[in-house]
């Protein structure tokens, strides 16, 4: 690993003047971080510590019925906080579905957001790849992209963004609250990750220095609490990340959809809000052809990066998958193995 | 650049000075603390190995930046017995061959130590086995060590209500 200094600001604005600094990394728990920095994928000569920073790990419910997720809670502390499961237990289930527990036990909520893609030629130095070094090609192209973007990508970068937890947070319309040097904004966290375009190394919206310090979901995000799921596809049954996955939510009044949300996962360098197909399911009955056509509508734009097209009729069937499940209603406990499309019903094994 | 920091670590106040600020917690315990219990398989928080509790919740020590965790309260393998008496885990293990070659067992012992903590799995055995899936046994021990995890845990509740009593 390369040496670097740490540093530990006391305050958020010594943390933005610090994180502005050229060749600065903001450290939370540093479960992405670090793996990076041992296999040379980041080699930061400044790390700034903010796991010190005082009011960044609360959950805060907010008069409006809003929650605000302090940029350092832990993924474990946020599933298994009981009001916020309960309110919006597809992101719930969707932390519990990633990493491991160890890593939820560190990671944070902030970090997740910004975790970076796995394509394995982002971490090979010796592989080209315009999203660490712009203009050097992309070896994934044509190398081992059966786990690569089927949608939103550029011939210039196909890779996907890894995170669970962000797929139903794009799906219920999440807000990035950012400090920066002129202060604070937000962001629709839709907006905070980029498609790769022709610069695929600006992976975020966020500026230099820029520090998340929450996300916040709107009220009328529990709105769909009873009718929501997050479902994931695995090459094996825990601790892997999304071969293609999706966050479906709906209010459904006898049995006709009065509003629905969905957003896809391990397709795109983002996570992938289906609008068309949101729009094509309200006021449709809750049914298996309405689903069917909402799964098209998703997938529609979608095309196969490498040998990948399987990807695409995997994420038609998931979104099918998650739209029933999410239609039958939320399971009253989180299922054993959390956003597996093996178990069916609460309480069933997933080996027969 | 020096730092130094405190950390606690099976019961010990220790002082830490740090010459380089690179060190993880997994390569403190290891190389210069001599507590060579907890092991480095994968070092990259893919294995699980090196999972030991800090501030009482398990987590992979490959991964954390010990300058981070000033004044931390860290237990390891060696923390976990009561003198000469086994925890109720360790016990447990070797009840069930919950091993063969044993290389994986603090790292696995420590997960299973946390996930009793959390009190999300109860006796289940498929939750249990979700939730040490941040542990691999290359010897695929997984049976015995889902057994030693449901008895250790039984014991420790049996235990804690008797204490409450």
């Amino acid at each position: 690993m390369k040496r670097f200094d740490y540093v530990r600001p006391s305050s958020i604005a010594e943390a933005v003047s610090a994180a502005a600094l050229p060749g600065s990394a903001i450290l939370g728990a540093g479960t992405n971080l670090l793996d990076m920095m041992k296999i040379g994928s980041a080699q930061p000569e400044r790390l700034v510590d903010i796991t010190r920073l005082p009011g960044l790990d609360g959950i805060d419910w907010l008069p409006d019925g809003s929650v605000e997720i302090g940029a350092l809670v832990r993924n474990a502390d946020l599933a298994y906080d009981e009001r916020f499961a309960r309110r919006f237990p597809s992101v719930a289930e969707a932390l519990l579905s990633g990493a491991s527990p160890q890593l939820r036990n560190a990671a944070t909520a902030g970090g997740n957001v910004m975790q970076h893609t796995r394509c394995a030629y982002f971490h090979d130095l010796s592989s080209a790849c315009n999203r660490r070094s712009p203009g050097s090609g992309c070896d994934a192209l044509n190398g081992e992209n059966r786990l690569h973007a089927v949608l939103g990508w550029s011939e210039h970068c196909i890779a996907t963004h890894p995170s669970d937890f962000c797929v139903p947070l794009v799906a219920l319309d999440a807000v990035v609250e950012i400090e920066g040097h002129k202060g604070r904004r937000e962001l629709a966290l839709e907006a905070l990750h980029l498609l790769p375009g022709n610069t695929p190394e600006v992976e975020s919206a966020l500026m230099p220095g820029e520090l998340i310090v929450a996300l916040r979901l709107p009220a009328e995000a529990a709105d769909f609490a009873s009718h929501t799921r997050y479902l994931k596809l695995r090459e094996r049954t825990s601790y892997a990340f999304a071969v293609v996955s999706a966050a479906a939510a709906l209010v459904v009044d006898a049995g006709v959809v009065q509003s629905a949300r969905l957003a896809l996962g391990g397709v795109a360098a983002k996570p992938w809000r289906a609008r068309r197909a949101e729009d094509a399911l309200t006021g449709k009955p809750a049914s298996p052809e309405a689903f069917a056509e909402a799964a098209r509508l998703a997938l529609a734009d979608a095309k196969p990066s490498g040998h990948n097209a399987f990807k695409i009729e995997l994420a038609r069937r998931i979104v099918v998958r998650a739209l029933t499940e999410a239609a039958t209603g939320t399971p009253e406990r989180t299922i054993p193995l959390p956003g597996s499309v093996f178990t069916t019903q609460a309480g069933s094994n997933h080996v027969a | 650049m020096s730092l130094s920091i405190n950390l606690t670590i099976n019961g010990q106040l220790r002082d830490i000075t740090l010459d380089d600020p690179r060190v993880t917690l997994l390569d403190l315990l290891r190389e210069r603390l001599d507590l060579t219990g907890t092991k480095k398989g994968c070092d990259r928080g893919q294995c699980g190995a090196c999972t030991v509790l800090v501030n009482g919740r398990r987590m992979n020590s490959c991964l954390a930046l010990t300058a981070s965790l000033d004044g931390a309260v860290i237990t390891t393998i060696e923390g976990l017995a009561d003198g000469d008496t086994l925890h109720p885990l360790q016990s447990a293990f070797i009840e069930h061959d919950g091993f063969q070659c044993g290389f994986c067992t603090p790292g696995q012992i420590m997960s299973a130590a946390g996930l009793i903590a959390e009190a999300q799995a109860g006796d289940d055995p498929e939750r249990i086995r979700e939730l040490m899936s941040g542990n691999i046994c290359r010897c695929g021990a997984y049976q015995g060590i889902t057994e030693a995890v449901q008895q250790a845990q039984r014991e420790m509740i049996a235990r804690n209500r008797k204490d409450a009593a």
